[in-house]
């Protein structure tokens, strides 16, 4: 139910930028437009991976967001925001970003170009309580502006979002229902699909059997079955974990070939 | 918008309307055929006789080919440079062989196969084609002029946009700090549109360098580290405008911007020698996108470098574990510059 930004109820921003003086601007500009729009600045972060941990500590209504951010950028966290379960609005800052402003016209997401002018943020911040774009959008952002290129993988767990590095990951696992992602200390259960972890990180992992994927740096060395079933024509044993993944008929060849290779 | 994609850099095929184009042509084929005749004699005297007996049949060939040629011109303009000159170079061959054929059905000449006399109208025309491109590359300075303009004005727009944000933040609270930046990105504004055919001194370059690393640490502030090593260099030696701040851009943008902890951009001036060393490296945060931008940035100080020193001076990248460096050698001494006004 969208309720008017009055002073007992103001709209929550969260702004995320690494120039600390692009971040003091968004504050000023805010505090210009308290008269016409009772805002507070809840936190400010300056990456992706900070917002997401400002975003744990407290809800927001929106969230201003700088596209180009080192650690994790605009997009990516975007696309992190749409698992949540109430997603806030997302707003892009952007410089100059042609292809992914161009990309956000499409998508109905909102961006504003810096510099920022005042009417446009207030026009920008005028739409948020109204109906939010829906949360898969937001969650195929990534995916639609440039095609992927995820630095971290979310899952929920007790209804909080945990970011799983992909760098971290040492395979993929599709059981019945879930995607399971093993790293050195744990697993987590995702909700992805293993044909666009595989399509999204192709050059990271290898299919090696119907239900895995392996990260090619983890691969340490194959056996072969004792016998040959359905199940598993050969075992991968992997760096780090004592687990083995099975290696279909199909990937064999290619999956030793890599590791001889590297 | 007008890039330098949308100018196509060729020399186009002459006019062969043109009364100049066609005496050079005239003469150029008449040089060749009193050359060929004096292969074919071994004798000086018999030269004359076997000239006139070629020209029989060349001065007819030539001009039909011409007549066909002025009358095609702007077709064969409106063609790519390439397709135009083979056209061309058909047009000469297809000529002559039919010519040929014709000449001894008629009895004009007893003996000589058509496909020799296409060979050799194609290369005779191709010949000349490669004459008149020469020139025209050798009297064009506008050209190179024109190109030199084009690839100068490249400051980043990414850049202009996030430090006007910048500077419209201290406006307020900092008003003698956005005075500065704002002189500061006047003058590197002022650098870009400057006349690209004048060198500039190098401690200008420097002090340009030095306003434009300035704006960047507004926005960057302590993940921006920079260390000048300036060695042993006379301060007055001319170098091509703008080599230095293009190089320092794709270092911060590449280097320092994807890096949430920052780094440290070095740049190393030296003299060795005849020739100036500018070294500029900054560290890689294991980038995957780093090679596409930053090869642009580099291709077009490598031409640039081409049109102003052709092979006397180099551009050379070395990509480390953590690094990624440019280095740039110049020739020192003074010269002038290839265009001329």
């Amino acid at each position: 139910m969208p309720t008017p930004q009055t002073p007992a109820n103001p709209l929550k921003v969260l702004i995320v930028d690494d120039e600390p003086l692009a971040r003091d601007r968004l504050r000023a500009l805010l505090s210009d437009l308290s008269a016409q729009l009772s805002s507070e600045v809840v936190g400010e972060a300056a990456n992706g991976l900070l917002a997401l941990e400002a975003l744990r500590q407290q809800a927001v209504d929106v969230v201003l967001a700088d596209i180009r951010m080192p650690g994790m950028d605009g997009i990516e966290l975007a696309t992190h925001l749409g698992r949540l379960e109430k997603p806030p609005a997302v707003i892009f800052t952007t410089a100059y970003d042609n292809y992914a402003v161009q990309a956000f016209d499409l998508n109905a997401v909102d961006y504003l170009l810096k510099p920022v002018r005042v009417q446009r943020l207030l026009a920008a911040l005028q739409k948020v309580p109204g109906p939010r774009p829906d949360a898969s959008l937001l969650a195929n952002i990534g995916q639609e502006v440039r095609g992927g290129g995820r630095t971290h993988l979310s899952c929920h767990e007790r209804g909080r979002l945990l970011l799983v590095p992909i760098a971290e990951v040492l395979y993929f696992k599709a059981d019945l229902k879930y995607v399971t992602a093993r790293t050195v200390e744990r697993e987590y259960l995702l909700d992805e699909a293993l044909t666009h972890l595989e399509s999204e990180f192709a050059d990271r992992f290898l299919r090696l059997h119907r239900s895995v994927l392996v990260a090619k740096a983890a691969l340490a060395g194959f056996e072969k079955a004792v016998v040959d079933d359905a199940e598993a024509y050969g075992w991968a044993l992997l760096r780090g974990v004592p687990e083995k993944l099975p290696v279909s008929r199909r990937q064999w060849a290619a999956a030793k070939a890599l590791v001889k290779n590297s | 918008m007008i890039s330098i994609r949308h100018f196509p850099a060729t020399y186009p095929l002459p006019d062969w309307r043109n009364f100049g184009v066609m005496l050079r042509l005239l003469l150029g084929v008449n040089a060749l055929a009193a050359l060929a005749a004096l292969v074919q004699t071994p004798e000086i005297d018999g030269w004359m006789g076997q000239y006139i007996g070629l020209a029989a049949v060349v001065e007819p060939l030539l001009l039909l080919c011409l007549g066909l040629l002025s009358l095609s011109r702007d077709i064969l303009w409106r063609l790519p440079l390439r397709v135009g000159q083979a056209c061309v170079l058909a047009l000469a061959g297809g000529v002559s062989a039919v010519f040929v054929l014709y000449a001894r059905s008629v009895g004009l000449v007893e003996a000589g196969g058509a496909l020799r006399a296409m060979l050799l109208a194609m290369a005779m025309a191709a010949l000349l084609l490669t004459y008149f491109e020469l020139r025209s590359r050798a009297f064009s300075p506008v050209q190179a002029e024109a190109r030199l303009a084009a690839l100068n004005a490249r400051i980043r727009p990414h850049f202009l946009f996030n430090s006007l944000n910048a500077v419209l933040s201290l406006i307020r609270a900092r008003p003698k700090e956005a005075e500065a930046a704002l002189e500061s990105l006047s003058d590197l504004f002022r650098a870009a549109m400057r006349d690209p055919c004048e060198l500039v001194s190098l401690a200008d370059e420097i002090a340009l360098a030095k306003q434009y690393l300035a704006l960047e640490d507004l926005r960057l502030g302590e993940r921006l580290a920079i260390d000048w090593q300036i060695g042993e260099v006379s301060m007055a030696l001319p170098i091509p405008p703008l080599m230095l701040q293009p190089l320092l851009e794709n270092a911060v943008y590449h280097g320092i911007e994807p890096s949430a902890a920052g780094g440290t951009v070095r740049i190393g001036i030296e003299q060795k020698g005849d020739e100036l060393w500018i070294a500029i490296a900054n560290p890689t945060a294991g980038q995957a996108q780093h090679a596409a931008g930053n090869q642009m940035a580099v291709a077009n100080i490598r031409e640039r470098l081409a049109l102003y020193y052709d092979l006397e001076a180099r551009l050379e990248i070395e990509v480390g574990d953590n690094s990624y460096e440019v280095r740039i050698i110049l020739p020192c001494q003074r010269r002038k510059l290839p265009p001329t006004r």
